[in-house]
C-alpha cells in the first residue's frame, strides 16, 4: 500500500488536484484508491482506456476487493485527460479474431469465446449496477461503446463538459452487448436508445443533463472534485438504507439484458463486422465516428 | 454562404476565435476556406472536443452526422447556423 495520491484533473484550466486516499490495488490497466469508506477506481489504459481483457480481469479484482473490503461509496473515474472510456479494445478484438480465423478455426467457435467474454463483462456490470454501495461515475472526454456501458451501471453519473456519450456499435455491424441498450432505457428512455443506436450520434454535456443522464455538467476537469464530494456525503447514509434506495429504483432488466447478449454474439457471426474491425483497426480517419 | 449574411459572418468569426483560442492557432492563419481538421492539427477525441466547445459557444446541439463532408470553417458555419 503506498501513501496518499492526488491525482489532478484534465483542464487547461488546471483544477487543484483531489485526495483520493491511499493506493490499494494497483494493475497495468487501473488502480483503485481508498480514502476512509470511499474508494476510488482510476481506469489508467492508453489511449483512451479501452477495456481489454486485461482490464476486465483488473475489474474482477477490484470487485472482490469491495466484496472483502466493502466501502461505503465508490468512484470511478479516468487518469486520461482525455477519455472517460471509449469502450471495447477493438484492436484487441481485432487481432485475436484474425489469430483465431487463421488458426483454422470457425466463426462458430469464435462466438463461444465472444459469449464467454460477454458473460464475464455482464457479470461485473451487475456486480456494479446492484452494489451494495453508491457508485458514482466521474466522466470527462470520450465516454463511448463499453466505456458508457461502464457510466451506465453506476448509480449517479457527474460529468465535464468535455463528455461525449455515444454507441458507435452499429459502425461496426453490432449492437452494444454490456449491458447498454438495457440499461439506457432503464436510465433515460427507449427513444433515446434508439436515436443514439441508428444515428451513432454523439451526445454532449448539456443535452445529457436535460434527458436526465447525467447530473447538472460541471466545468472542465471538475469532476472528481464534485464526485468524490458526493461519495462522502453518500457513505454517511446508512448502508441498508442505501441498499434500499437502490432497490427501489434501479431494479436490473434482466430480461432485456440476456436478450441484448443473445443479439451480439449472434451478430458477431457475421463478416460485415470483421471488416468493420479491420477497417477500425487500420483506420488514419480523423472523425472514425462519423 | 454562411459569408453571405451579417449572422454567417459573425458566426464564422466567432468560430475561427473559438478555434485560435482552443488550439493555440494565429487568428489571422484561420479563414472560412481552411480546412479545419489540418489548420488545427486534431486527431478524432480532439473533434468530438471542438464539438462539445462548439455546442457550449454557441448553446446548441451539433449531432455528429450533421458533419459528414464538412471540412472548412465556412462549412461549419453553416452546421451551425441551421442550429443556433
Amino acid at each position: 500500500m503506498r501513501d496518499t495520491t492526488a491525482i489532478a484533473g484534465d483542464s487547461a484550466a488546471a483544477p487543484a488536484a483531489v485526495d483520493i486516499g491511499a493506493l490499494v490495488l494497483e494493475r497495468a490497466t487501473l488502480r483503485l484508491h481508498r480514502k476512509d469508506d470511499v474508494a476510488v477506481l482510476v481506469l489508467d489504459h492508453a489511449p483512451a482506456n479501452e477495456v481489454s481483457v486485461a482490464m476486465l480481469g483488473a475489474l474482477e479484482e477490484v470487485l472482490a476487493y469491495t466484496r472483502a473490503h466493502p466501502p461505503r461509496a465508490l468512484v470511478l473515474t479516468s487518469a486520461r485527460a482525455n477519455a472517460f472510456s471509449a469502450g471495447a479494445d477493438l484492436r484487441e478484438l481485432h487481432r485475436e479474431l484474425e489469430k483465431h480465423l487463421a488458426s483454422g478455426k470457425s466463426i462458430e467457435a469464435g462466438q463461444t469465446e465472444v459469449r464467454a467474454f460477454i458473460d464475464r463483462i455482464h457479470t461485473v456490470m451487475d456486480q456494479l449496477d446492484t452494489a451494495p454501495f453508491a457508485t458514482i461515475a466521474a466522466i470527462a472526454g470520450v465516454c463511448m461503446g463499453g466505456g458508457f456501458e461502464l457510466a451506465l451501471a453506476c448509480d449517479i453519473r457527474v460529468a465535464d463538459k468535455s463528455v461525449r456519450f455515444a454507441f458507435p456499435e452499429l459502425r461496426l455491424g453490432l449492437v452494444p452487448g454490456w449491458g447498454g441498450t438495457a440499461r439506457l432505457s432503464r436510465e433515460t428512455s427507449p427513444a433515446l436508445l434508439r436515436d443514439l443506436l441508428i444515428t451513432g450520434r454523439s451526445l454532449g454535456a448539456q443535452r445529457a443533463y436535460e434527458l436526465g443522464l447525467i447530473q447538472s455538467p460541471v466545468a472542465r476537469g471538475e469532476a472528481l472534485n464534485i464526485a468524490m464530494r458526493m461519495a462522502t456525503q453518500a457513505a454517511h447514509f446508512s448502508p441498508p438504507a442505501l441498499q434500499a434506495a437502490k432497490r427501489l429504483s434501479k431494479a436490473l432488466p434482466a430480461g432485456a439484458l440476456q436478450a441484448e447478449k443473445d443479439a451480439f454474439v449472434a451478430l458477431f457471426a457475421n463478416d460485415a463486422v470483421r471488416q468493420a474491425l479491420h477497417r477500425f483497426a487500420t483506420s488514419t480517419d480523423v472523425r472514425p465516428y462519423l | 454562404m454562411a459569408t453571405d449574411t451579417a449572422e454567417g459572418r459573425t458566426i464564422i468569426s466567432r468560430l475561427l476565435d473559438l478555434a485560435a483560442r482552443h488550439y493555440d492557432r494565429p487568428r489571422a492563419s484561420l479563414g472560412p476556406e481552411a480546412d479545419l481538421f489540418k489548420s488545427l492539427g486534431i486527431d478524432s477525441f480532439q473533434a468530438l472536443d471542438l464539438l462539445s466547445r462548439l455546442e457550449e459557444e454557441f448553446r446548441c446541439e451539433i449531432p455528429d452526422y450533421e458533419l459528414q463532408g464538412i471540412t472548412t470553417f465556412g462549412g461549419l458555419a453553416e452546421v451551425i447556423a441551421r442550429r443556433a
